[in-house]
């Protein structure tokens, strides 16, 4: 695997906070960094193709768009597991589904533009035969969501 | 309210940011607005916190975090907001939420730690506990990643 450089730790520690919002943004950081454009925009390329970054762009706030989001909790029949997680996968609003070790064992987080189509998923999930109970753990307060890990 | 030309910008905003010389001039191509228009409804949406992030999300593993655990509390209600300002000034720590519990679940407050090893989250997660006086918590490993996505609004 590509090997990071001083250099590009830098650029992906500027790069994981906001992007500038000029016309030529990654000239602006070029000239933080004390190179050339072409060079940033290049170096942001390869960092991409080798797998380091899982996305560039905005991060919306779900409330603010009109979208209600909470946490579910299932706790799944082992033999039935991947249907059901396949089943949960197709919906666009959740993002993620996981498995996680514990009597509930399949974890997902569904994001909602309103409560009807909230409860129809809910419904169509919680009544899947794999699915033995659930909990719905809506969040009160969100006191942090950033993901941002600088790079010495 | 959002407008149209809103949702057209959060649509053409919420994919992969374009690493071109002028990104703002094509997306606003996309939306069929100048750059001046879309470059201030963005420094809008940034200060009115509609866009919470606006840069990269890196590969956690990738970058020396080959672990993480879902860590979740029981925090009294009348010290919340105490543990929760401790708790995000941690730089392992890249979630905080205040939930819901139920019956069976006592556990009201989430922390996503991220650490080197399953051992290091183990580490940090007692830190944890002891700097915030915590008696009770569970540690909910990641089993098989299912599904892992990017929100996609207005798309529905």
């Amino acid at each position: 695997m590509y090997k990071l450089t001083d250099f590009d730790k830098e650029l992906l520690n500027i790069l994981q906070g906001n992007i500038p919002l000029v016309s030529r943004p990654f000239a602006y950081m070029a000239e933080k960094l004390g190179c050339g454009e072409n060079e940033v925009i290049e170096e942001i390329n390869l960092l991409k193709r080798e797998g380091y970054v899982r996305r560039i762009g905005s991060f919306f706030n779900s409330d603010k768009l009109g979208y209600r989001g909470t946490l579910v909790a299932l706790k799944v029949k082992r033999e039935l597991m991947e249907e059901t997680a396949l089943f949960v996968n197709k919906y666009p609003g959740i993002t993620h589904n996981y498995e996680r070790e514990g009597e509930y064992n399949l974890w997902f987080t569904l994001l909602t533009p309103d409560d009807e189509v909230r409860q129809k998923i809910m419904d169509e999930i919680t009544s899947l035969p794999g699915v033995e109970k659930y909990m719905d753990l809506s969040a009160r307060r969100k006191y942090k969501i950033n993901v941002q890990f600088m790079l010495k | 309210m959002l407008s149209e030309v809103d949702k057209k910008i959060v649509r053409a905003m919420q994919g992969d940011f374009p690493i071109v010389a002028e990104p703002y001039k094509k997306i606003a191509e996309e939306v069929g607005i100048t750059e001046e228009e879309l470059l201030a409804r963005l420094e809008q949406f940034r200060q009115d916190g509609t866009i919470r992030k606006f840069g990269a999300v890196l590969k956690h593993r990738e970058v020396g975090f080959a672990a993480n655990v879902l860590c979740v509390w029981v925090v009294p209600e009348e010290r919340m907001d105490e543990v929760a300002a401790n708790m995000c000034s941690h730089m392992a720590v890249t979630h905080c939420y205040d939930r819901n519990t139920t019956p069976d679940w006592p556990y009201n407050f989430y922390t996503m730690i991220h650490g080197s090893s399953r051992e290091n989250c183990e580490e940090i997660a007692a830190q944890l506990a002891e700097e915030n006086n915590l008696s009770q918590r569970t540690m909910l490993y990641t089993g098989k990643e299912w599904k892992k996505t990017s929100m996609r609004y207005f798309c529905e």
